[in-house]
């Protein structure tokens, strides 16, 4: 059986109550942290660890909280993105809503290291029902006095609040979030100044994934090196990988990184192959905002060397021949699906959730996403083609946050690997706009 | 301050060097080169959001991006994406190319096209042209055509009190206006509506609030989309002769441009410096209600700049009606794309068919407005 | 449809919620309160009209219009009137894979109505939204709190008729 990190206990009956929760083992890495480590002690470990941020960006979390600001007398605060939006990925809503407690003592515990008396969980307000199940926790937490003031008798107060969103994928980008969480719209800031510098309420502040916090408990438990041991390299731990798409058994599975895409494909274990019947013929692996990849770059990379669930090798290759791990949502189409469909679909997502601040996002989403719909709906032209790629360009790297790169390398992948189903939509656009109609010269994966 | 720090920086921008305080931004840094030598104000990237005296503002347009070729004397590795020279400040020994660099430029032909995606081409009729920094900026930055054959986004023109008309369709959402209405006025009645490309410029008031300085939301404006109603058509801004004047206000400085048409005083504004700049944000009493001569000094006619001043206007705040979100809904939602033009093969025609359109549609609205 | 007015006022039992929810943060943010305040607002009167959200500027202390420039950035916030039963329906990629198009359609054709559209007896309103976190589950629509997943056409005809009971 492969290590679960995470996981272990997400299938006991009653597990989202503290009482079950606690019998297996919960908040006794709160208790080794509270009562025998000093703050520094548990950044350290998880320093040691190397577990690197499962928001997407992949930054190592010790050497972010090494980076918090710590001026006399002004507060720090610690604020955990679970405002999960990006296409693709669920695995946080997965997490909070089976074993909610996992990420309170994992709050608890880093929150503790980082010197923050209050700390937020912003969480995107559609799952308001996760948000009650939060709160629960939180409640239950705090009548077992971790939470509140002298935890545990140590002297440590604690304060957690649980933040609603409103409906804006925008704000899961940090800068976003903590706009929001300040009761504004979710612009995002300019940088710098870093959160780790001014953050919420202009002051220090560390974000982190609901995930990366997570594995907190585990990391106190075991030590950061053992946490290190698992996974492959700089690629440390486990992760949750959110499988949808064309798969025969779609869900949140917790892989040791540097599991092979092909097994994690094809294992009963986990996504347990293509459809009956149906074969591979694309790949985004790491939710709608990294590249797309054909067939045949999926198990191997370019260099035929096989293909691991890592940061690294699923990036080998950069943006030619590879794509990106980001926060895990592994996405799978068969020969059934039209790219150019799937592509103006996520173009349309990114115009939708642009805040509107810079002018390249702004106004090229809206862009692609109206070239796009002519394209997949036979208006269009093989100019449009270049013009896609020289708008997503012009567009990538220039603006305020990542958005607007989100936005622009879905749509280049695409025509990057699958140019000629773009082409065919041009030159065959009756074909192309009959219902359920995909390009048939696609390369699959038998 | 700690002692290690330099006193002043030095730094290279388009190959001159110069020296400027520790804080400074590189666009700050380039127009100090301007302002010392008048023959290089080519060299000054432009900027159509920031405007240095509203706190906040910048690095949303990027129009203003360079590259920092080295990051500075320490660490003289390149900066890996163009940076926004409004808001970035400059390190010792930092090396920036503006217009030295095809890439900088190539990119800012990039951002001149999404700014007039969804702007009207309707300056004939704009009462902001010969004044406008986005027509400076188009012309000086952009190219000839653009490829864009979608529809473009329009909102009905709105009267936001009695003398200013918010023509949102021009609007390239700068956010200068919102930080005046937040940093001049003393309460805020004004800001953005809705999101990305359906995002707009909106107002708020319950009952009359004596804002004082309100009207310096025109001043800001770097196209047309806030103009003064009363001004409309009057006079082209190239007819007018601005004149330098003062008086003495409780409320403002009192430093004020006086445009006169012959004798007649046609409007008031701030003044405005060679960036096209407001340092002295004037009241609305001078601005709207002192449209005398006697009510002035006369100091002498004004230095004419690159980039001249925007119409004056009063916009007063106790009239304006609250946002309608019906209509804010319909136009923040997504708007399904009409799907029932006929299937074109011919990518040539379409082409033509498009631009046709789009000039029809120019032309209906150059005739609306004449 | 019930109309509750919207001059009327926060009931007690929210009043206090609001006070609850602003004693979360420090002293002097309670405009962090905000976005939970206009949950609860919609809560109660299904949606946000303008009056609606003046209250909630003035019991906040900011002015009105930061409430609005934050109501409409926002996807959540119901800007008009709605039915009773409001189904935000996923339209993004992951889903359409698992045949959410052809589900849409289906529920778009029972009810009546398209998109943004509320039917006549003022039961269900139906939006679409973008990426709900349950792509593996999909496709699935919210109503409320409570989500509903892997529909199928089937699926979508039970739901609606124990709703519409
Ligand atoms: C447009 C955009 C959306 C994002 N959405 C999320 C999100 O939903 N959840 C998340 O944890 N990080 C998201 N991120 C990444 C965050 O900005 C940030 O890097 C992350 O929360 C840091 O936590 P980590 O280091 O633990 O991953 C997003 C970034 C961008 C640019
Ligand atoms: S890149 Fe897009 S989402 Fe990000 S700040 Fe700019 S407009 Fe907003
Ligand atoms: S109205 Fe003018 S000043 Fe205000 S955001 Fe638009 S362009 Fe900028
Ligand atoms: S002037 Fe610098 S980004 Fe607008």
């Amino acid at each position: 059986m492969a290590i679960k990190i995470l996981t272990e206990h997400s299938h006991i009956p009653g597990i989202e109550t503290f009482d079950v929760y606690r019998k297996n083992g919960g908040y006794t890495a709160l208790e080794k942290a509270i009562k025998t480590m000093s703050p520094e002690e548990v950044v350290e470990e998880a320093k040691k660890s190397g577990v690197r941020g499962r928001g997407g960006a992949g930054f190592p979390m010790g050497m972010k909280w090494g980076f918090l600001a710590k001026p006399e007398g002004v507060p720090r605060y610690l604020v955990c993105n679970a405002d999960e939006s990006e296409p693709g990925t669920f695995k946080d809503h997965y997490l909070m809503k089976t074993i909610p407690h996992l990420l309170i003592e994992g709050m608890i515990i880093s929150s503790y290291a980082l010197g923050a008396n209050k700390s937020f969980i912003y969480v995107r307000g559609e799952l308001m029902y996760v948000i009650q199940i939060l709160e629960k926790a939180i409640a239950e937490a705090t009548a077992n006095g971790l939470l509140g003031n002298n935890i545990l008798g140590s002297g440590y107060d604690l304060e957690l609040v649980v933040q609603p969103g409103g409906g804006a994928y925008i704000c899961g980008e940090e800068t976003a979030l903590l706009e929001s969480l300040e009761g504004k719209r979710g612009n995002p800031r300019n940088k710098p100044p870093f959160p780790a510098v001014k953050g919420l309420y202009q002051s220090p502040t560390v974000v982190n994934n609901v995930e990366s916090i997570a594995n907190m408990a585990w990391i106190i438990n075991h030590g950061g090196e053992a946490y290190a041991s698992v996974g492959i390299g700089r690629s440390t731990g486990t992760k949750l990988i959110s499988a949808s798409g064309h798969i025969k058994k779609p869900g949140v599975y917790e892989i040791e990184l540097g599991l092979s895409v092909e097994e994690f494909m094809n294992s009963d274990e986990y996504c347990g192959g293509i459809r009956d019947g149906h074969h591979l013929k694309a790949l985004v692996a790491g939710g709608s905002s990294v590249p797309i990849i054909p067939a045949h770059l999926v198990y191997k990379t370019a260099n035929g060397e096989d293909r691991l669930m890592s940061y690294e090798s699923l990036s080998d290759g950069g943006f030619a021949t590879g794509t990106m791990l980001g926060s895990g949502g592994f996405i799978v189409f068969d020969e059934t699906a039209c790219i150019v469909r799937n592509t103006w679909n996520f173009s349309r997502f990114y115009h939708h959730e642009s805040c509107g601040q810079c002018s390249p996002c702004r106004e090229g989403t809206g862009w692609m996403e109206k070239v796009l719909h002519r394209l997949e709906h036979g208006h269009g032209s093989m100019h449009d083609i270049d013009l896609l790629v020289d708008v997503a360009k012009k567009i990538e790297g220039n603006t305020i946050c990542p958005l607007g790169d989100a936005a622009a390398w879905p749509v280049a992948s695409a025509i990057r690997h699958f140019r000629e189903e773009f082409e065919w939509h041009v030159s065959h656009p009756k074909e192309a706009t009959l219902p359920g109609a995909v390009y048939k010269g696609a390369a699959v994966l038998a | 301050m700690e002692d290690n720090k330099p006193q002043v920086i030095k730094i290279t921008f388009d190959g001159i060097e110069v020296e400027v305080e520790p804080g400074t931004t590189i666009m700050q840094a380039a127009r100090r080169i301007a302002e010392a030598d008048s023959s290089q104000h080519h060299l000054v990237p432009p900027a159509m959001c920031y405007y240095e005296p509203l706190k906040g503002s910048g690095g949303k347009c990027r129009a203003c991006l360079v590259k920092v070729a080295q990051g500075s004397a320490k660490d003289t590795r390149p900066m890996p994406k163009l940076v926004p020279s409004c808001i970035t400040q400059v390190q010792d020994g930092m090396v920036v190319e503006n217009v030295t660099n095809p890439a900088v430029l190539e990119e800012r032909k990039g951002i001149v096209e999404f700014l007039l995606l969804n702007h009207p081409l309707d300056c004939p009729v704009c009462d902001q042209a010969g004044e406008c920094h986005l027509q400076d900026f188009a012309f000086e930055h952009g190219s000839a055509k653009t490829r864009y054959e979608e529809e473009r986004r329009t909102f009905e023109k709105q009267d936001i009190g009695p003398y200013v008309q918010l023509h949102m369709t021009r609007c390239i959402l700068c956010y200068r206006c919102v930080y005046t209405a937040d940093q001049i006025t003393d309460k805020r009645v004004h800001g953005v509506l809705g999101r990305g490309d359906a995002a707009e410029i909106g107002t708020y008031i319950e009952k009359a609030i004596d804002n004082d300085f309100s009207g310096n939301v025109i001043d800001v404006c770097p196209v047309g989309a806030l103009t003064d109603k009363t001004y409309r058509f009057k006079n082209r801004v190239w007819f007018s002769k601005p004149v330098d004047a003062h008086c003495q206000c409780d409320k403002c400085s009192g430093r004020v441009t006086l445009w006169y048409r012959g004798e007649e005083v046609i409007r008031v504004t701030a003044r405005k410096n060679e960036w096209g700049e407001v340092k002295e944000f004037i009241c609305n009493t001078c601005r709207f209600e002192k449209k005398k001569t006697s009510d002035w000094v006369i100091e002498g006619p004004t230095k004419v700049q690159r980039s001249s001043v925007i119409s004056a206007n009063k916009y007063r705040a106790d009239v304006i009606k609250k946002p309608d979100f019906a209509l804010k809904l319909a136009a923040s939602q997504y708007k399904p794309i009409d799907d029932s033009r006929p299937y074109i093969t011919d990518d040539q025609t379409i082409r033509e068919l498009s631009i046709e359109n789009n000039n029809k549609a120019n032309q209906r609205s150059l005739a609306e407005k004449n | 449809m019930t109309e509750i007015p919207t001059t009327s006022a926060f009931t007690p039992e929210r009043l206090a919620k609001v006070k609850e929810i602003i004693a979360r943060y420090p002293e002097g943010r309670q405009k962090s309160a905000l976005l939970p305040v206009l949950h609860l607002a919609q809560e109660q009167w299904g949606w946000l009209s303008s009056e609606v959200m003046d209250q909630v500027a003035e019991l906040l202390s900011i002015e009105p219009i930061e409430v609005y420039e934050v109501a409409t950035f926002y996807t959540m916030f119901h800007l008009q009137p709605v039915g009773k039963h409001v189904i935000e329906y996923c339209r993004t990629g992951p889903c359409c894979l698992m045949g959410a198009e052809g589900v849409y359609d289906h529920l778009q054709a029972r009810l009546g109505i398209k998109t943004g559209q509320t039917t006549p007896d003022g039961l269900f309103t139906l939006k679409e939204v973008e990426c709900l976190a349950a792509c593996g589950w999909g496709p699935v629509f919210q109503i409320r709190e409570k989500y509903y997943m892997n529909l199928t056409n089937e699926k979508v005809d039970s739901i609606l008729d124990e709703l519409s009971k």
